[in-house]
Parts: structure tokens; C-alpha cells; sequence
């Protein structure tokens, strides 16, 4: 007895969300004395006017799906993975040492490497917050959020005492060798004759990012993993029943989700900045929650979310650029779309359902 | 226990000429799309006790959640003593004289009796007078009624026959004319819910209402004065008790005629399958569950434990099933098994050919999100047959294979991507047998078969465990229905505070006997006869 049809869950609600969101942003930035409809043609231009506008939103959303993925996968076997920030910066430590450590004489083979060093710095870190929740019940949360802080310091130091270019004032690694560089967007799509503006970011990683997308469909819903940890995520005690170690899921499931937290480094720290630099993740692992909320803890609406988020980033930033808005209120507008769309969900979701009971009713008296 | 009357079919009792206690017109209730009560009217007349009685999901409970002000009418009209009442919150219900002593006690545990029968109804800002209030009420009462309780003790340190006087009291306290019990005798033993029911009549001769809304059928014959039965959210019928039979209310709450003794054939026990021998476990918190009990389970029979609720058997079951650890010697056919959790876990138990249908499917037996193809594997997903290669489950093969499952187990509705949540809870028991006897085990652990099962697939259920036992499969039975047990085993072992108080046979003993053993009470040796040591 479906309430409502598919389409209307996955499509009609989000939609409904979104334009909440904008209609309630369009309410703040008129009551600062602005005119909305110029703030979201502004934003509209800024993230997809330009080949540069679109590679920066496109490059912004790379990180989200890589931290989106991350939550979800943790958020699957029930563990809420804040630590997303921390595993990212540690994957950025991780991709930096394995681009420094060898010369490499093309990306094709620096990719693979610094995508497994990346992906087991990020795993690492999480590491260790889930074998204290499997092991000494510490509560995940807790300790991923304070990992991050450590993770923060910890690259700190490693900045300014061990990485740091000697004679040099910037807390910043040194510039990886030139056969570490990801071909960008410009790059990749000049053979095919199209012109794509070359100093804006995206990159090769966004296919990875994809890629991980798929995979992630992969593991989670076909796979003998993906289904222990959705047991374990639904129920514990049936887990336990079926025989499913609960501690060697919690511990599974966090070194993926780490794993792909530190893989956002391919994106940040080697595709674009070619150097590590201190606050390299800018808040990307936080954002990936609000995408995993979002997007369902499904790749599709991962996808998606991260587009829009990559799009209100870019947005945003046009905005307080051209517009004098504050970069405050844009942070805002991305709190009203992550309040509209995760935490009021029933908000829209109740009255559509009572619609289309009505609807279904009218339907049935008609025959 | 059957009282037939061929002259009183369906005879709808007519209102009294004085104003009825309660009287229901034309309740209406829709949740969405299901409709939960339709068209409703009932009329309870002063100082009768009126049984309520339907399967899950018939409406019983929206019905009486209506009275008490918790889910508001879409139609209809609720009238007391006479008089329209509009009720849109509990203290409402509580102004108009309805009591509610719930399924699952609403007390406040570390609270004593006294503060618990005051909560809520306090005169004052201070406690003092309401307290001594309460405890003159109190002494009056558990003199009028058998409804003694120690107004001073801790609701923790109270048993769950006590716990429920004290709601009961509550209601009381609160001037309460009319009580309503929702399956109040699910938790008690049978002597428990003998005291309860003389309580009950106790509160009759002084004049008030009672409405009990119940599944056993034995109970609403033993007790009340008229009975209304309810399906699919309508009122099939109400009825006088003394002019119907178990069998005609069956029929009414199904909607066909229903089998109620188990149909089998005497046992023909082999091997033993599973030899228990001083079997302890100690759960997480420290406290010894199981003490020292010796088991054998035989190919070909049925052995069922009966016990109230919470005396070891759950762990037991558990420490069989591979997920709590104990200490003891099992054998299975003949070989040791691991109960230290070092070497097992339920899959090595299911590979000893050992399947489980656990006490709660909503815990345990199924995950509720997951949609029927995927819980029909639960727990032999790692089974090579499963396994598309190395990496991927065979999701198709496996719905094939469940739709074959749900078909030969009368699932319904036989769609293996619906979420098991949405199956009734006979369906959802369905499933998990399906899963556990497909399998064909050597022994088969079943907790509570029943539990929150519809009459109709009772009997199924019943018939698929029979049929496995004439196989010559070993199947433990657990369960907390005496009728259950009495009915379905060939063998009763009684369990009381992790022992075992001894062992009967299903011929040579009566529910009586075996309240007294589940309370824990023995004549002196009781325990040590097993006079079903020659089925050996």
C-alpha cells in the first residue's frame, strides 16, 4: 500500500525543499535591502555563465560526493561519521608524501599511487575512533569529532616543522613535481575541440568521483558487505543473530568511509592546489553530512546534492564578490537549503502525502 | 471449555433499557489509506464486563485509544452513562470516569506504589496530604478487593501481577467507573491471571464497568458477561458469552472456520539430536540466567518449555543459537559444540544444522527495512548457493527462490520486494519459518511461534512445526502460551528462575500443574520425577 508514488519521494519532495529554501533566502537578502531575483541570477551566472564558473562547481561538488559517500557509507551501519574534515586532511598528507616521494613521470601512474596513499591516511584516521567504538563502546560521534581537531593540529605542526619549504614563510608543502599533475577540465576536453577556461580547477578527480559513485551502488546494494552492514545499520541484535560480527562491521564500514574522505584529497590537494596547504579541506567534510542527508545515503542523490552544494559554493561566492552580500548570508542560504531539505523533511512530506491519499481516493471513485 | 449453544448464534445483545455505561455510535477512524475503524457501535451496559476480541491489526486498540482521547474519531459519537462526551485528551477521558491500565505498564519504576497512584493527580503543591490520602484509599481498597499491594514498596521490586494492580489502583484513585484493560493477562502466570480476574469480578459487584480487549479466547469465556468481536477495523459481531463458543468466535474474528487443537499424530522419537548437559549463562550485567540445566531434545519429537516470561528461556535459546556465550557440554549429534563465542557465532550454528526462529522477529528474526527477498536470507547469506561469484550476491536467484518460498508458505501478499514491515505479523512469522525450515535443519529452536500471530495463520504456523517434527526433525519449543505448549509438544519441561522444575507429559498433566511449576512452587521431589524419561 504505497502512500505515494516513487517519483514524488524521490523527485517531487526535494524539489519542493529546495525552492522553501530559495524562497525563504529570497525573504533574507530582500530584508537586507537587495534584490533577490538579481542575487540568484548573480549566483546563477557565477556557477554556470562560464566554463570557469562551471569548473569551479563542478570541482567544489567533487569533494562532496567524495565526503557525501563517506558519511553514507558510515551512516548505513548507523554510525554518524563527523570526522569526515579530519580524514580529508589526513588523506591530503597522505596524497602529499606519496607526490613528494617519487618523481613521477606521469599522472597516469601518480594518480593510482597517490589515490591508495589518500585513501589509507583517511582510513587510518578513522581507524581509530572505530575500534574504540567496537571495542570500549566510546561513542563515534564524540570521538570523530575530536579527531578532527587533532588531525588540524597534527597537520599544523607537519606544516610549519616538517613539510614546509625551508626559507620559505608559507605553511605549505612543497610543490609536487610536475608529472603528479592531474590533467584539468581544459586539458581533458581539448582533444574533443571544446574550449574550457584553463586556470579554473576541476579535474580528473571528478571521474574518480564518479567512479566511487558507482561503486559505492556497487558495495552497498549487490555485495555480501553492503548487506551486513545494512543489517547491522537496521538492527544490532538481528545482526547478532545472523551471526554478523558487529565489531568487525563498525570497523569495515568506518575505514571505507575514511577511505573515501581521504580520497578527496586527489581532488583538493593534488588536483588543484599541487601542494599541501594548511586548511586545505575548508569545511568540505562537514558539507558531505549535509549531502549524505540530503541525497538519501543514495549515490543518485549524492550526486545530486553534491552538484547543488558545489553550486551554492560557487554561487555563494559570486555573490558576496559582485553583490556586497556577506559571505555570512551565503553561509545562510546553504543553511536553509540543509534545513529545508534534511531536517523539515515531514514538513513537506506530510501534507504531499495526504494529497495524494486524496488523490488516489478521487481516483477510485471515479471508477 | 467449550460451551456449546446452537440456540444463541449471533445474537446481538439489545441496548438496556437504562442508559448504558458506554455507548459507541458509528466510530469511524482512518489512518491515510486504512481505514481502522469503520462504522463502530457498541453499547456496554452498567456494572458487566465486555470483552473485546479480534485479531492484530482489527482496530481493538485505535478503538479504545478513541475512548481514552488519544486518536480522535473521524465520526461518530461517544456516549457516558447517556450523555455525549466530547474526549480529546486523556485527562478528559479520566474527568468522564474511563480507566486504562495499558499492555505495557505506564509506572515510574524507581517511584513507589504510593507515589506511583498519585502521579499526576496530586491535590497540591505538596505531597504530603495526597500521599496520605492515597495510602486510606489504598488500605480500603485491598480490603474491598483482593487488590493488596505494600503501598511503600518500589515499583522495580514489584512482579508484574503487582505492578499491574497498582495501575489498576491508579485508575481507581482516579474515581474511574469504567476500566479498561488492553491484554491484560499477556504478562501473568495463569495464577496470576486467576487473582486478576477475581479482582475484576470483585469490581463488577460494586458496580463497575469493565471492557477487556484480549486474543485468548479461553479468557473471555471464562470471564465476561458479553463479547464483541472485531475484523478489519468493523465490529463483526457482539454477542453474549454465555450463548456462543471459542470455536464460533474463532470463526467470527477469521471470517472461516479454524482448526484450535493441533491435529497430530503421536511421537515417534529417535537419536537424540542435542544432549544439553549443565548448562549455566550469565548475562552482561552479571546475573545468573540459566542455572545448571540438562536438556536432550530427540529426532521425531517436539519438546516444549513453558515458563513465564523472563525465566531463562530467551537465553537459553540464545546460548543454542550462537549469539550469548554460556558454559556447560552440548552435543550435537553427537559432537561438542562452542559456547564460548571463540569459535561460533549463528552462522557456524546454522552450518551444525541448527536453525532458529527467535522470540522476537522484529529484533531479531527479520530487519524490518529490508524488503522480503533480502530477510529470506538472513543469516545464510554466506551460503555458497546464494553467490553469484566471488563478489556479488545473487539478488535475482534469491528472489526467485523466495517467491517459491512465500508461495509454499501462504505469504501474503506473495511479493518478494515488499519491506517486511509491511507484511501482518502472521506473514512476517511466515517468512522467517519459510527461511529457517527451507533449510531443513536437524533441530529447530522456536520461540514464541505465535506470538502476535493472527488465529488463521496459528494454525498454519502450528502445522508447518508438526510436519517438520514428522520428518524426524528435534524442534525446542519455547513459549509463553500454555495452550501453545499443551498442544504442540510431546514432551513439557517447566522452567522457573533459570532451572528446570520438572518434566511432564502433555497426557499425564493440566494447565493447573503447570502454573503451580511455573511459579516456581513444588511438592515436595516434584522436580526430580520425569515421568517422560521412557519416551527415551
Amino acid at each position: 500500500m504505497n502512500k505515494m508514488p516513487k517519483w514524488a519521494d524521490a523527485v517531487l519532495i526535494p524539489l519542493i525543499s529546495i525552492l522553501l529554501a530559495f524562497f525563504f533566502s529570497g525573504l533574507v537578502i530582500w530584508a537586507i535591502g537587495k534584490d533577490p531575483v538579481v542575487a540568484i541570477k548573480t549566483m546563477v551566472q557565477g556557477a554556470f555563465g562560464s566554463t570557469s564558473g562551471i569548473s569551479y562547481t563542478l570541482y567544489y561538488a567533487t569533494n562532496f560526493i567524495f565526503t557525501g559517500l563517506a558519511v553514507a557509507v558510515a551512516y548505513h551501519a548507523r554510525l554518524f561519521n563527523i570526522g569526515g574534515e579530519g580524514q580529508a586532511m589526513l588523506g591530503g598528507l597522505g596524497v602529499t608524501l606519496v607526490c613528494l616521494a617519487v618523481p613521477w613521470p606521469h599522472w597516469t601512474l601518480a594518480l593510482p599511487a597517490a589515490m591508495i596513499g589518500g585513501a589509507l591516511f583517511g582510513a587510518a584516521w578513522a581507524f581509530i575512533p572505530a575500534w574504540l567504538q567496537a571495542k570500549r563502546g566510546s561513542h563515534i560521534v564524540i570521538t570523530t569529532i575530536m579527531f578532527n581537531y587533532i588531525g588540524a593540529a597534527l597537520l599544523g605542526y607537519l606544516l610549519t616543522k616538517v613539510l614546509k619549504v625551508p626559507g620559505s614563510m608559507l605553511t605549505e608543502s612543497a610543490r609536487f613535481p610536475e608529472g603528479a599533475h592531474l590533467p584539468n577540465f581544459s586539458e581533458i576536453l581539448a582533444p574533443f575541440g571544446i574550449n574550457f577556461s584553463p586556470n579554473a580547477p576541476a579535474n580528473m578527480a571528478f571521474f574518480v568521483a564518479l567512479l566511487c559513485t558507482f561503486l559505492f551502488w556497487i558495495l552497498i546494494w549487490k555485495t555480501r558487505l553492503g548487506y551486513e552492514i545494512r543489517a547491522y545499520g537496521q538492527s544490532e541484535t538481528a545482526a547478532k543473530y545472523a551471526g554478523i560480527n558487529p565489531s568487525r562491521i563498525v570497523i569495515i564500514a568506518m575505514l571505507i568511509s575514511g577511505g573515501l574522505a581521504g580520497l578527496m584529497a586527489i581532488n583538493n590537494v593534488m588536483g588543484e592546489a599541487e601542494r599541501l596547504i594548511d586548511n586545505a579541506v575548508e569545511g568540505a567534510g562537514f558539507i558531505g553530512i549535509a549531502v549524505a542527508l540530503m541525497g538519501r545515503n543514495h549515490p543518485i542523490g549524492i550526486l545530486l546534492a553534491a552538484l547543488l552544494f558545489g553550486f551554492l559554493y560557487q554561487g555563494g561566492a559570486e555573490l558576496s564578490f559582485w553583490e556586497s552580500i556577506p559571505r555570512e548570508l551565503v553561509v545562510v542560504i546553504q543553511a536553509l537549503v540543509i534545513m529545508f531539505t534534511g531536517a523539515l523533511d515531514n514538513m513537506v512530506r506530510m501534507p504531499l502525502e495526504k494529497l495524494f491519499v486524496a488523490l488516489g481516493k478521487n481516483k477510485k471513485k471515479e471508477a | 471449555m467449550s460451551v456449546q449453544n446452537e440456540a444463541g448464534r449471533q445474537e446481538t445483545v439489545a441496548p438496556t433499557a437504562s442508559a448504558p455505561a458506554i455507548e459507541l455510535r458509528g466510530i469511524s477512524k482512518a489512518f491515510g489509506p486504512v481505514q481502522a475503524n469503520k462504522d463502530i457501535s457498541i453499547s456496554v451496559a452498567k456494572g458487566s464486563i465486555h470483552g473485546i476480541i479480534g485479531e492484530n491489526g482489527a482496530g481493538k486498540s485505535t478503538l479504545m485509544s478513541i475512548l481514552y482521547g488519544f486518536y480522535k474519531a473521524d465520526a461518530g459519537q461517544i456516549l457516558i452513562n447517556g450523555q455525549e462526551v466530547n474526549i480529546t485528551d486523556s485527562q478528559e477521558a479520566i474527568a468522564a470516569g474511563i480507566g486504562m491500565v495499558f499492555q505495557h505498564f505506564k509506572l515510574v519504576e524507581n517511584f513507589t506504589v504510593l507515589e506511583n497512584v498519585i502521579l499526576g493527580a496530586e491535590d497540591g503543591g505538596l505531597l504530603k496530604p495526597s500521599l496520605a490520602k492515597a495510602r486510606k484509599l489504598l488500605k480500603q481498597l485491598s480490603d474491598e478487593y483482593e487488590l493488596s499491594v505494600d503501598p511503600d514498596a518500589l515499583i522495580e521490586d514489584l512482579s508484574v501481577g503487582h505492578q499491574q494492580r497498582v495501575e489498576i489502583l491508579k485508575a481507581l484513585y482516579r474515581q474511574a467507573d469504567i476500566l479498561i484493560l488492553d491484554e491484560p493477562t499477556g504478562v501473568l502466570t495463569p495464577a496470576e491471571a486467576d487473582h486478576l480476574f477475581r479482582i475484576l469480578e470483585g469490581l463488577k459487584e460494586q458496580g463497575k464497568t469493565i471492557i477487556m480487549i484480549t486474543h485468548k479466547l479461553r479468557e473471555i469465556m471464562e470471564i465476561t458477561d458479553t463479547v464483541s468481536v472485531m475484523r478489519r477495523g468493523e465490529m463483526t459481531a457482539t454477542v453474549k458469552t454465555a450463548d456462543t463458543s471459542p470455536e464460533e468466535l474463532a470463526e467470527l474474528m477469521v471470517g472461516r472456520k479454524v482448526l484450535l487443537r493441533v491435529d497430530k499424530k503421536p511421537a515417534s522419537p529417535g537419536a537424540p539430536v542435542i544432549e544439553i548437559e549443565n548448562l549455566e549463562v550469565v548475562d552482561e550485567q552479571g546475573v545468573r540466567r540459566v542455572k545448571g540445566i540438562d536438556l536432550t531434545v530427540h529426532q521425531g519429537e517436539i519438546l516444549g518449555i513453558c515458563g513465564v516470561a523472563g525465566n531463562g528461556q530467551t537465553e537459553l535459546l540464545e546460548v543454542l543459537g550462537g549469539y550469548m556465550n554460556g558454559t556447560g557440554n552440548i552435543l550435537m549429534n553427537g559432537q561438542e559444540i562452542d559456547l564460548s563465542g571463540k569459535h561460533s557465532n549463528g552462522q557456524t550454528r546454522r552450518a551444525r544444522g541448527i536453525s532458529h526462529v527467535p522470540e522476537d522477529r522484529h529484533d531479531e528474526g527479520l530487519i524490518l527495512e529490508f524488503q522480503a527477498w533480502e530477510n529470506m536470507v538472513f543469516g545464510y547469506h554466506h551460503a555458497p548457493e546464494y553467490q553469484k561469484n566471488a563478489l556479488l550476491m545473487d539478488n535475482a536467484g534469491i528472489k526467485e527462490m523466495t517467491q517459491k518460498s512465500m508461495d509454499k508458505f501462504d505469504v501474503r501478499p506473495p511479493n518478494p520486494k515488499l519491506e517486511a514491515k509491511s507484511f501482518s505479523g502472521g506473514n512476517q512469522q511466515k517468512i522467517v519459518l519459510a527461511r529457517e525450515i527451507e533449510r531443513n535443519p536437524d533441530l529447530l529452536l522456536i520461540g514464541q511461534p505465535t506470538r502476535g500471530v493472527d488465529i488463521g495463520a496459528i494454525e498454519f504456523i502450528h502445522q508447518q512445526i508438526v510436519a517438520l517434527r514428522d520428518e524426524g526433525k528435534a524442534i525446542l519449543l519455547v513459549s509463553v502460551e500454555l495452550d501453545e505448549i499443551m498442544s504442540l509438544s510431546d514432551r513439557i519441561v517447566v522452567m522457573f528462575d533459570g532451572q528446570i522444575m520438572g518434566e511432564r507429559l502433555p497426557s499425564e498433566t493440566n494447565e493447573g500443574e503447570l502454573g503451580l511449576l511455573m511459579a516456581g512452587i513444588t511438592d515436595t521431589g516434584g522436580a526430580a520425577d520425569k515421568p517422560a524419561e521412557k519416551a527415551q
